[in-house]
Order: C-alpha cells, then sequence, then structure tokens
C-alpha cells in the first residue's frame, strides 16, 4: 500500500484527512480509487494536480506506475514563467 | 492629405518612398521599405531598438519622421555586414552569446557601432553609457558590453 | 569569469558554438511577431478602458462601422460566453470565462485599459477613428487596487460570485479573495516553543512587468472555410491554439499557429490577448489582421506579476537552527483570479530543512491587469520575505549568512514543506561555491555592504515532440515546438550532434508550427532545453537504432550484431571487421533505396524535472545624498545539472539576476487615485539599463539530474529568486538601514536613512 498525503487545500474535501493508505499501481489508479473513497474529492482531482511519488514530482502522467511501499503527495500543479 | 514623396539613401542604396506627414522613420522603413531589422519596442524614444544612423549621427528612428530622411543617408542593420563578411561586432556577439532573445540586437548593433566610429577604444564604462539608451531585458548586458570591448579590440587590430 | 564547469566529459555538451539562429539575428533577418506582412492585411486596434472599474451600459459601433475604410468591429458579443469552470490547460489550470472577459471586456470593465472593442480598418490612421468613433456608455463604479484595500470589508467588489474558496464553512458572501491555500508540516507551536530568538517581520513587494523589448503582435488570416492562420510572438503556439480555438468555438485542428521570433516572454506570452481578436477580425473582414501593441498598452493591459504582502516569523536557536518557519502571503491577482500564489507558498521555505512550517496564501483579486507568469512567479515575493528575515536572523546571531544557510539548508532526503522529499539537489555546492568565491573572499569596498541570499524554483517538464530527420546528405533538420527565447535550438542541436557523435553545425533546427508536430507545452517553468532535450535524445537515438537496423540489412547480418561507436556504424562481434564501417551519411545515401527516409520521432510526456537551487552575492553602495543604490559587484551562483551551453547558461544567470535588480531597486506599478497607471512607459517604469550595473559574475555548479540523459535540470526561473533578498542584505549593510518594502528607490532609501539619522 502506498503511503498518500494530501497537500494544501484539498483536505477540505476529506474532512481533514490527509494522510491514508492506498493501493494503486498507477497514478490514474491512485487517483481513481482517492475519488472513490472521497466522492466530494472526485471533481477536484482533475484540477491542476502533481502527484510526487518517492519525491520525484509528476504531471499529466497517468500511467506513471506506483511501487507498493511508495511514498506519494498529491500536490498543486506546478507552472512556471 | 496627400503622401509626401521622399527620396533617400538607405544602406547606400537610393530609395524612394511616399509616407503620411506624421509617419515615423521606423515605419517608413519597416512598412514602406521593409527593412523590418529596425524593431519598435517603445515608439517613445526610451527603449532603443529602433536604432540607426542617419548622416552617422545615431538617432531613434521612431522620433524621426520619414519625411526627415530626404536627402539624407540612412544606415540600417541591414546595410552592417559587407557583403558575406559580418561585421566584426556581429561576429563578436555571436561569439560572446551577447544576444538572448535577439530583439534589441539590432539596435544595440547600430548604436554599438556609432561608438566605435566615434572612440574606437572605449573604457567598459564608456560603453555602459553609450549603451544606456538601448534596453535589454534578457542579458543583464554582461556579454554585450563584453563583445562590444571584444570587437573594438579587434578592430583596433590590439 | 570563473567557471566551475567540470571539463567536458563529451564532445558536444558543455562547448559553446555559435547558435544556429545567430546570423539571422544579428543581420536583423530574424522575423518577429510585427515583422511578417500578408497582401491585403489590415490593421488592427483595439479600444481600451479608460476606468478601473465601471459597468458597460452600452456599446455602440454603428458609426465605426460606416467609417470608410474599416472592416470589422467586434465586442464581446462576437465571443461565445464561457463557463466559469477550472480547467487544467498551458499554465496550470484555467478559466475560459475569465479568459474570455479578460480578452474583452463583457458586461464590466475592471482596470483601466481592459478591451471593451476591437476594429479592423485599412490603415492605422482609420482604425484609430474607428476607435473614437465607438461610444461606450459606463456606469464607473468605486475601484480598489491595493491588495490589502481589497480584503477589507466594504471594499469595492469585483466579481458578485466570488465565494473564497479553501475556507471551512464556505464564506456565503463575495469578497475578492478567490481563494486561501495552507501548507503545514510538523508542529510550529512546538518549533516556536524551542526557539531562542523569533524574528517577524512583513514585506511588502510592488507589482512589476516582464518588460519584454518586443511587445505582443499577431497577424491572423482566417478562410472563409473555417480555417485559420496565425503567426504570434509566444512561447507557447500550442497553448495559443487551444485557448484561441476556445474562446472562438473553433476545432483545434482548423487553427494553424506558427510561432515567430519571440522578443523576451519571461512568462508573459503565455497567455493571450490580441491573438482571439484578430482571428475574430479577420473572419468577419475576410482579410489578414495584423495586431501590435503599443508599449503603452503592454503596460496596462498585459500581465505583470503580483505585487504582495508577505509576513514572515521564524525562530532559531541560539547555534543557528531553525525550529519554526511561519509565512502568510497575499497576492494580487489582478481583475481576475489567479496569482502565484500557490507557488509563492510553495518556495518560501524550500531553501530550508524544517520540522515546522506553516504557510498560509490569499489570492486577491483588484482592479489592476490581470496577473500572467514572471520567471518563477511567485518565488521571488515570498522568498525575499524569507530570505531577508534569514539574513537578519544571521546577524542578530552573529553568524555568516553562509554558514547560517548551510547549518538549514535543503539536501537530498530533506522534506520540502511542501510534501515530497527531495532527491539530489545542489543548494550545498552552490553555498559552498559561494563561500569560495572571490567575490566572498575580497574585502567590501569602502562605503559598501555585501549581502547573499539563495533561491529555488521546481522546474518542470511536460508535453513535447520533436521531429529529427535524417537528410540525403547526412545532414538534420530538427524539428522543435518550443518557442526558443535565448538560445534553445543551439542546446538541442548540441545534444543531437553529442548522440550523433556529428558535427553541431551539420544540424538545421526550425521552431515547427502546429501543423507540423504534435502537441508541445509551452517554453516556461524552466522546460524547454529538459524537456526538448529529452525528446530531442529519444529522436537522435531512433536515427541510430534505424541506421544500424539499415546497415544489418545491407550487410545480412542481424541487427544485433551492429553497433554505433564514434559515430561509426559498424559490425560487431564475430563479423567485426568483415564489413566496412559506414558513417551516417552514407545509411543517409541509400536511405531512400533501402526502406525510405530515416526520421526519428519523439512524442513525450517529459517527467523527472529537477529543482534548480541558486544563491547569489551583491555589493551595494549608497549615496547618502540622495538615496541612489549602486549595485557594484554582482555573483550568480546556481545549480545548472548540467549546462549543455555554458554561454546561455550564464546569460540566463545574468539576466535573471538583472531583472531581480530591477525589482529590487527601480521597478514599479504607480497607480493615481483613479486607479489609472501612471508610469505606463520605459521612461517612468525604469528597467535597468547598461550604465546602471556592473559585469555579472557567475558560477555553474552542476550536480547532475539523474532523470535527465545529460543531467539537465532547467536554468532559467530560479535567477530572479534570489536577487531582491541579497541587495536587500546588501543595503542592509551599505546603508545602515534594513527596508523591508520593494522597490529601494532612491526617495524611500533617503528618508530611510534620514529617519535613521544615517543621512
Ligand atoms: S522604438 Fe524607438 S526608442 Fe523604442
Ligand atoms: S536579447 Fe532580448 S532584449 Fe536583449
Amino acid at each position: 500500500m502506498a503511503h498518500v498525503t494530501l497537500i494544501g487545500n484539498l483536505r477540505q474535501y476529506t474532512g481533514d484527512v490527509t494522510e491514508f493508505e492506498i493501493d494503486a499501481g498507477t497514478i490514474r489508479q491512485l487517483l481513481r480509487k482517492l475519488g472513490e473513497k472521497f466522492p466530494e474529492l472526485a471533481p477536484h482531482l482533475e484540477e491542476g494536480l502533481a502527484v510526487a511519488i518517492d519525491g520525484q514530482i509528476y504531471q499529466d502522467a497517468l500511467l506513471e506506475p506506483i511501487s507498493p511501499d511508495s511514498e506519494v503527495h498529491i500536490l498543486p500543479q506546478i507552472a512556471g514563467g | 492629405m496627400a503622401k509626401h514623396h521622399v527620396t533617400t539613401t538607405v544602406n547606400g542604396d537610393p530609395v524612394e518612398y511616399l509616407c503620411e506627414s506624421e509617419q515615423s522613420l521606423l515605419d517608413c522603413l519597416r512598412d514602406e521599405l521593409d527593412l523590418i531589422g529596425a524593431k519598435e519596442g517603445c515608439s517613445s524614444g526610451d527603449c532603443g531598438a529602433c536604432s540607426v544612423l542617419l548622416d552617422g549621427r545615431l538617432v531613434c528612428s521612431c522620433l524621426i519622421l520619414g519625411v526627415e530622411a530626404e536627402g539624407k543617408n540612412v544606415e540600417t542593420i541591414e546595410g552592417m555586414a559587407q557583403g558575406e563578411e559580418l561585421h566584426p561586432l556581429q561576429r563578436k556577439f555571436l561569439e560572446h552569446a551577447a544576444l538572448q532573445c535577439g530583439i534589441c540586437t539590432p539596435g544595440v548593433l547600430v548604436a554599438a557601432k556609432a561608438l566605435l566610429a566615434k572612440n574606437p577604444d572605449p573604457t567598459e564604462t564608456q560603453v555602459r553609457y553609450w549603451l544606456a539608451g538601448n534596453l535589454c531585458r534578457c542579458t543583464g548586458y554582461d556579454k554585450i558590453v563584453r563583445a562590444v570591448m571584444d570587437a573594438a579590440a579587434e578592430m583596433r587590430g590590439a | 569569469m570563473q567557471e566551475r564547469v567540470k571539463k567536458p566529459q563529451f564532445d558536444v555538451v558543455g562547448t559553446r558554438p555559435i547558435r544556429p539562429d545567430g546570423v539571422d539575428k544579428v543581420t536583423g533577418r530574424a522575423k518577429y511577431g510585427a515583422d511578417l506582412k500578408m497582401a491585403g492585411q489590415l490593421v488592427g486596434k483595439v479600444l481600451r478602458s479608460p476606468h478601473a472599474h465601471a459597468r458597460i451600459k452600452s456599446i455602440d459601433i454603428s458609426k465605426a462601422l460606416a467609417l470608410a475604410g474599416v472592416k470589422a468591429v467586434v465586442t464581446a458579443e462576437d465571443f461565445p460566453g464561457q463557463p466559469s469552470e477550472f480547467i487544467p490547460a498551458g499554465e496550470g489550470v484555467v478559466n475560459y470565462r475569465d479568459m474570455s472577459n479578460n480578452v474583452m471586456a463583457r458586461d464590466k470593465v475592471l482596470y483601466e485599459g481592459h478591451a471593451v472593442a476591437a476594429v479592423a480598418a485599412l490603415n492605422e490612421k482609420t482604425a484609430l477613428a474607428a476607435l473614437d468613433a465607438i461610444k461606450v456608455e459606463y456606469e464607473v463604479l468605486p475601484h480598489v487596487i491595493d491588495e490589502m484595500e481589497a480584503i477589507k470589508p466594504g471594499a469595492p467588489i469585483l466579481h458578485e460570485d466570488m465565494i473564497t474558496t479553501g475556507v471551512t464553512p464556505a464564506p456565503t458572501k463575495a469578497s475578492n479573495i478567490s481563494k486561501r491555500v495552507e501548507f503545514n508540516l510538523g508542529d510550529i507551536t512546538k518549533g516556536f516553543a524551542a526557539a531562542d530568538l523569533v524574528v517577524e517581520r512583513e514585506f511588502k513587494t510592488k507589482a512589476v512587468h516582464q518588460g519584454y523589448i518586443e511587445p505582443h503582435a499577431c497577424l491572423a488570416s482566417a478562410s472563409e472555410d473555417g480555417s485559420a492562420e496565425l503567426w504570434v510572438t509566444t512561447q507557447g503556439h500550442w497553448v495559443v491554439r487551444a485557448y484561441c480555438a476556445k474562446l472562438l468555438g473553433w476545432d483545434i485542428g482548423k487553427i494553424r499557429v506558427t510561432s515567430s521570433e519571440i522578443g523576451g516572454g519571461f512568462g508573459g506570452k503565455t497567455v493571450v490577448y490580441l491573438e482571439p481578436l484578430a482571428l475574430a477580425l479577420s473572419k468577419k473582414s475576410r482579410r489578414p489582421v495584423k495586431m501590435v501593441m503599443s508599449r503603452e498598452e503592454v503596460f496596462k493591459a498585459s500581465g505583470p506579476t503580483s505585487g504582495g504582502t508577505v509576513k514572515v516569523k521564524m525562530g532559531v536557536k541560539k547555534d543557528g537552527t531553525i525550529t519554526a518557519a511561519e509565512a502568510e502571503i497575499t497576492l494580487q491577482a489582478g481583475a481576475f483570479q489567479g496569482s502565484p500564489v500557490q507557488p509563492a507558498c510553495m518556495c518560501a521555505f524550500a531553501n530550508y530543512d524544517l520540522e515546522n512550517v506553516k504557510v498560509v496564501g490569499f489570492d486577491v483579486v483588484s482592479n489592476r491587469p490581470k496577473v500572467a507568469a514572471y520567471r518563477a512567479p511567485g518565488g521571488p515575493i515570498s522568498t525575499y520575505g524569507v530570505e531577508s528575515v534569514v539574513d537578519e536572523i544571521a546577524e542578530k546571531l552573529g553568524i555568516c549568512p553562509i554558514e547560517l544557510r548551510l547549518k538549514n539548508a535543503a539536501k537530498e532526503g530533506t522534506r520540502a514543506a511542501y510534501g515530497p522529499k527531495f532527491g539530489p539537489v545542489g543548494l550545498v555546492e552552490c553555498l559552498e561555491a559561494a563561500k569560495e568565491s572571490d567575490h566572498w573572499k575580497a574585502p567590501v569596498g569602502p562605503n559598501q555592504g555585501r549581502g547573499l541570499a539563495a533561491g529555488f524554483w521546481f522546474n518542470i517538464g511536460g508535453e513535447t515532440t520533436v521531429s529529427l530527420q535524417l537528410n540525403e546528405d547526412g545532414t538534420l533538420t530538427l524539428m522543435v515546438g518550443t518557442p526558443d527565447i535565448g538560445g534553445l535550438r543551439a542546446s538541442l542541436c548540441m545534444m543531437a550532434a553529442e548522440e550523433l557523435k556529428m558535427d553541431v553545425s551539420k544540424i538545421r533546427p526550425i521552431i515547427a508550427d502546429t501543423s507540423s508536430l504534435g502537441y508541445n507545452f509551452l517554453t516556461g517553468g524552466s522546460r524547454a532545453t529538459f524537456s526538448s532535450g529529452m525528446a530531442t535524445v529519444e529522436a537522435a537515438r531512433s536515427i541510430v537504432k534505424q541506421a544500424c537496423g539499415r546497415a544489418a540489412k545491407l550487410w545480412d547480418i542481424p541487427e544485433e550484431a551492429v553497433t554505433f561507436e564514434d559515430g561509426m556504424i559498424r559490425p560487431a562481434g564475430e563479423n567485426a571487421g568483415k564489413h566496412q564501417p559506414m558513417h551516417l551519411s552514407d545509411i543517409a545515401k541509400v536511405a531512400g533505396k533501402t526502406g525510405g527516409a530515416i526520421v526519428g520521432y519523439a512524442a513525450i510526456s517529459a517527467q523527472g524535472a529537477a529543482p534548480s537551487f541558486g544563491v547569489h552575492i551583491a555589493d551595494t553602495e549608497v549615496d547618502p545624498g540622495t538615496g541612489k543604490v549602486t549595485v557594484t559587484r554582482y555573483t550568480a551562483i546556481q545549480d545548472a545539472g548540467k549546462a549543455i551551453h555554458p554561454s546561455y547558461v550564464e546569460g540566463q544567470y545574468q539576466g535573471g539576476a538583472v531583472q531581480g535588480i530591477g525589482w529590487a531597486l527601480n521597478e514599479e506599478y504607480i497607480y493615481g487615485d483613479d486607479g489609472k497607471l501612471q508610469n505606463a512607459g520605459f521612461l517612468d517604469y525604469r528597467i535597468p539599463v547598461a550604465s546602471d550595473l556592473p559585469m555579472i559574475d557567475t558560477i555553474i555548479v552542476e550536480v547532475p539530474n539523474p532523470r535527465h540523459p545529460y543531467g539537465v535540470r532547467g536554468i532559467g526561473e530560479t535567477p530572479i529568486v534570489p536577487p531582491m533578498a541579497a541587495i536587500g542584505a546588501s543595503v542592509r549593510r551599505s546603508s545602515g538601514v534594513r527596508f523591508f518594502e520593494l522597490p529601494m528607490s532612491p526617495p524611500k532609501v533617503l528618508k530611510a536613512m534620514k529617519a535613521a539619522g544615517k543621512a
């Protein structure tokens, strides 16, 4: 099970839960399971998020694999100038 | 009102164009003569992107009227290279990576050429003050100043 | 100039060849946004609001349309209304309703310069006369400019439906705060309790403009069949295509966007302003329409970055260990939501390895132009506050600012306050390089002061497509889709040349249009060299593989028995020596007869971007008579991962540093009580000129990014992050006064020095 932490404002859709374990093989599966677990969160998972797996930030990478013991952070998407 | 007929010399070539009274030399070069090397960054004399030489004098072509070029000698960036040979300033700008986006480059080169014509051996401070009318937002001027100094040295045969 | 670039272990990467687009740029041949002409083109102009905030009661365009030579007029009615929803696109998340209402005001104008109508006419004179002939009836509304005024109860509300998000329970009344964000790590109460010293300060920064020398410009040509071509100066033409298609309700595939050479962007050319208007005018007039902003329009109607208020509180033990850090960051978004407050919060303490952090941010709308990205958006603002407090802590504890930072520096394994742990990063290496630099070791000049600050940016990857064609004679053509603002094409050709063991001058790059390549996200976020480099390397490797395959066929040996070494395709293993090795150009010659052209194509979503840390050192001198601050010496040190073309890496460090110097000392949007911008020109909005500056020394540190084939991190953003605090720290020592507000312009410095009895 990957250890998932929600960063920033997403906690308002999870009843302030920010850390949990989720069994997911890819970012896509992770987001889908998150949406199932917290239906209020589901619509916001489309909104410019980044996912960090073991420190490396991924953006627009739904198929990126997540290892069973990965540390995962869900954070705001990063752009730049 | 009828347009003015202007006869002038640009980069050694005799040219003629028609322009409105209020049309700037910059607009005439770009729109009437298709010489797009001089750029418009502000149209108020503040950025130097439109720099050209008018009878050897460095001017902001956005502040000169098209009609003022009558009978004069205009030099633009397009006339800087001699045949297939780049001017030493142009070459040094490339070697020193003295441009990033390059929009300021034509103006800076024309201004630098005017400086070296007056003062073949400028100090760093003289280069900086001479080029103070040419804004560059990309480079922080470091490599521009180095390129101008290096070109000056080469042109002096130093 | 000092160099820390290690002896290149590569043939091409790390050298300094002449850029392939260089000659065109020193001869005036290069075509920028305003440099293209089409037969029959019209001139497009925009009518802009004279008011900071007003309701549009009516717009009468009939007189304008009746003028001879006026070919089309558009207003908001010509654009389909967009729902207010947040959609990931371009720079993070966009709201197309806001974007549409920003390019053409609907119902209300929200800032001076807000577009209300646009015309296309035979020439500029007629177009301007048409603007005069448009009658707009306004009901002027009270306005608010400052972000702290905008959040006060009773402030004029810009958007009646703006309910602050990120607050529970959700407010019921509209306000100018679009959202509140919060980032937490550990427990700051415990952290502050463990501190021996707590420093708490409030900082103010002003809105500043990217200041690219080339104004926004485009040339649109729409056809009766619904297709259209657009020539535009932009950091991302695929993004422009998507935005225009959405705002106009057109098919993406029917719009072909070509990016011109771009005369600077720095984040400001990542959005659309004129482009949808030009397309709409062209469609209506059935003629090409060219639009170019004036400098005044650039200042009034294109994005500056936010000004803001930053409160910072940090606790530290006597030995310099930081025990807790807290910040509250309020940023101006301009007239529509979307300041870079989120990255500002995330960058705030990124330089440090901390256990207890709390950062809260507010995104605030007011009657200013909508902000656009500007180099490391948000980062410089929060970092200015935090690094200034760190400097004050160093002073109070009597610890060297470098040692204090080294003690707390983020390194591999540090958990960033925004969650994830850092991989290999180079802050410690940059601090060590600073300590060893000639600059730091040199004595400080008389009447001068020296300051230092660190900075960080995330860097990103993203969608990227390139195509690399092996031509019949063995030369190559590289097609990329990320506009080249400052030497990108050179770096990409160098990586391809390195892979193919070729002379870099044999590779000719172009920036392809949107119909010639798959999707490319924009040049921004310091992603272009990283992402397009990754794709270029992949395409080059594909060429090698294909060429080896052709050789195998020619030699009648298995593909595995062919290797590529030192630029030659050779039979390997038991076949070694049995066939004459072939050069890529030999394969190129026979490609047509052995299966067709060899083209390497890479369409990727680049992942694995890695942060870049930097440390800047500034020496300043203050004229006690005028308050003018002069930067006398400056060094920018930064981890590039790997510098592909060191000259252009140095150029980024120097250019970013100088933009930061401008931000620190001179630049600011100045508003009158009437809500109008008072300095919309380069004379009064003073960006640094050559005579203001010393040489900008650079030190390139290279801690390779393990996820990039050459170790590239991305370097364009970070250089603007440290300067304001570095100069603030320096001015503290040269003037004797610590400043908490930017810019440190002469009148303010003089006043503060007088108050402190120093002038
Ligand atoms: S365009 Fe002439 S000085 Fe700027
Ligand atoms: S190189 Fe871009 S403005 Fe000078």
